[in-house]
């Protein structure tokens, strides 16, 4: 078991891109940790540095106390499990799971061992003559866990983990991968683009963005506390709301109305902000359809309503054309058309600087923050 | 449904010309299957008035068995050496960029054709010649398979293009050498793809006519194909007591090979991703 320290790490491809560039990262013995970011943002790059696939321009990746930079993939004590699982389709579940220990020549009877002793925790236990051709989606999936595990390595890199499995599955497997990792306590980087999966499985995320970390945190934090615009944007199910504004007498005007500021940020009369709500943290003002100008909640008509299951997603129409979601119980769902005032929860209004698209802060600035702001 | 006369006139059209060209392939295959047997053999097909006597002459003939043996030698080396080398070359181009590679390919495709064909006799007999190789069954295989290779190297690429590069990456995580991901994935992975080219190569070789007509002029180094066109009697014309026999005797080793890989491997060109 160890932990994975990584430091002004750059990786170049041939062609000139800095896929990965000039990142800091320190991952926790036993931690869960996501790498997340929409396509192209460098987190696969960052994974397969950490697994030597990829060569690292600069910079040095430490796992445990060791130096791996420079090692071959099979020396760093990494296991790596394939978006496409990578199983090989000429050998059984139990070749296959035991296919680490053969490349060490280990003997015959160990490797089926290992094999058994690994299946049998994951339920592979019945397939274990079976070819990778025969499984479904998940068994294979828990297959390729199984020959990860099977190694007995420092740290497990997963690529995509749940990608290649249907929605339904998916959950399952999740819930799944979730227990194996605490039970078993390895130090787990994973990969993803579905913000769904990196806020319910991690520990800590790291949100990528052009080869670099835009916020690192609890998913507590990157979910209520974006520190930017593409972060904001980027976390949640539903996406936040984000919406230009102008500070005015120490008020936040914005789509018409005006909302108290989030306490103690220094606000400059007639700077443009963007109020970022997330519709969750909205609430329709009972009685309120009536009030007009300068009320402290967003008036609107119900444009659109989308089912959520047990939440409605609304989107009103302002006046001046801005669209806004909210949540509302199912019981609650308004008529299309309805007039409505919405206002954010109390401290769940957060401001971004109109032109950097940075969060505005009163806290003295996070981690994350302060090293975001010394990249830009 | 009622259909007029126009409709079965394209249809009796259509099975006229299917069994014209069904004739086409039968007949000799027809042929060879009972002038062995027949005391007269002739051009023409008849049924057989069952005789063995074609085939102990074709077993007392000087030369007929040897030449089958020459062309597996000359074959099995052959195929062996096409084999073994594009499947290394393919894997190395499938993987490896270097730039023009595709540019590359095609040259070679298309060069191979040109060298080892009619055009380059004369420089391949007189290179053949100085090195001394004249005669030789490992120089001609050799010669053989250079023509051979780009086509199978073309080939078999494409079965290596189709192995998902993860499944090599996954076995050097769990700290395989370059020589344990050959034989341990890549290999077996594309055994589809290789069986192939064992089979297209073999036939290719097997059917050789005139790199061992131009490079073994020994009667006695001579393989089957070439021995095929000098099975004549003493008056110039063709001996027909030998060749239904020889003929059925030489192609019976494709036959076979067909049969084992198609068995062992199957032709389904699934670029060994479904495994076999």
């Amino acid at each position: 078991m160890a932990g994975i320290e990584i430091a002004e790490l750059s990786t170049v491809y041939p062609n000139g891109v800095r896929a990965v560039d000039g990142l800091d990262l320190t991952v926790a013995d036993g931690e869960f940790f996501a790498l997340l970011g929409p396509s192209g943002c460098g987190k696969t790059t960052l994974l397969r540095t950490m697994a030597g696939l990829e060569q690292a321009s600069e910079g040095a990746v430490r796992i445990g106390d060791r130096d791996v930079t420079r090692l071959d993939p099979g020396a760093r004590r990494v296991a790596m499990v394939f978006q496409d699982y990578a199983l090989f389709p000429h050998m059984t579940v139990a070749e296959n799971i035991a296919y680490p220990l053969r490349v060490r020549r280990m003997s015959k009877v160990s490797q089926r061992d290992a094999a058994e002793r690994t299946s049998a925790g994951l339920s592979l236990g019945a397939l274990l003559d079976r070819r990778p051709g025969q499984l479904s989606g998940g068994q294979q999936q828990r297959v390729a866990l199984a020959r990860a595990i099977a190694v007995e390595a420092d740290v497990l890199l997963l690529d995509e983990p749940l990608s290649n499995l249907d929605a339904r599955l998916r959950l399952e497997a999740r819930t799944f991968l979730k227990k194996l990792q605490r039970d078993l306590g390895l130090t787990t980087v994973f990969v993803t683009h579905d913000q769904a999966e990196a806020l319910a499985l991690a520990d800590r995320i790291a949100v990528m963005e052009s080869g670099s970390i835009r916020q690192l945190g609890s998913p507590k934090e990157v979910f209520q506390r974006p520190v930017d615009t593409f972060v904001a944007n980027f976390i949640g199910s539903t996406p936040m709301n984000l919406l230009d504004g102008l500070i005015a007498d120490g008020m936040v005007e914005v789509a018409g109305a005006r909302l108290a500021p989030p306490e103690g940020l220094d606000l400059v009369e007639g700077t443009p902000v963007v109020a970022g709500i997330r519709p969750e943290y909205l609430r329709v003002v009972p009685g309120a359809q009536e009030v007009t100008e300068g009320v402290a909640g967003i008036l609107g008509a119900v444009a659109i309503v989308e089912n959520l299951g047990v939440t409605s997603l609304v989107t009103i129409e302002c006046a001046d054309g801005t669209l806004v979601g909210l949540t509302v119980p199912e019981q609650h769902e308004p008529a299309v058309g309805t007039r409505l005032c919405v206002v954010p929860e109390a401290g769940r209004l957060l401001l971004y600087g109109g032109e950097d698209g940075l969060l505005l802060s009163a806290r003295p600035s996070d981690h994350s923050a302060e090293f975001d702001r010394s990249r830009a | 449904m009622t259909r007029g006369p126009a409709w079965m006139l394209r249809r009796i059209a259509f099975y006229v010309l299917i069994a014209v060209l069904l004739a086409f392939f039968a007949i000799p295959m027809l042929w060879l299957a009972s002038a062995p047997f027949d005391t007269k053999p002739g051009l023409g097909i008849r049924w057989p008035d069952w005789t063995t006597g074609n085939i102990t002459a074709t077993f007392r003939h000087p030369y007929a068995l040897t030449s089958l043996v020459n062309s597996l030698v000359l074959c099995l080396i052959a195929t062996a050496v096409t084999t073994a080398f594009a499947t290394l070359a393919a894997y190395a181009l499938s993987r490896v960029r270097i730039p023009g590679r595709d540019l590359l390919l095609y040259l070679l495709l298309l060069l191979s054709s040109v060298v080892t064909g009619t055009a380059a006799m004369v420089p391949i007999f007189v290179m053949m010649f100085q090195l001394g190789l004249i005669n030789s069954q490992f120089g001609t295989a050799l010669v053989i398979s250079g023509g051979m290779l780009p086509a199978a190297i073309f080939i078999l690429k494409d079965f290596m293009d189709a192995v998902p590069r993860s499944y090599e990456e996954s076995a050097r995580v769990f700290g395989a050498s370059s020589r344990q991901v050959l034989a341990h994935v890549v290999l077996p992975v594309s055994r589809p793809g290789i069986a192939t080219i064992l089979v297209w190569a073999f036939v290719n070789a097997w059917g050789n006519f005139l790199l061992p007509f131009l490079l073994l002029r020994d009667v006695s180094q001579q393989p089957a194909a070439v021995l095929l066109r000098t099975l004549q009697d003493e008056g110039g014309s063709a001996n027909l007591t030998v060749i239904p026999v020889f003929s059925l005797l030489y192609s019976i080793p494709v036959v076979v090979l067909y049969l084992v890989v198609n068995k062992r491997y199957g032709f389904r060109f699934h670029g060994g991703i479904k495994g076999g």
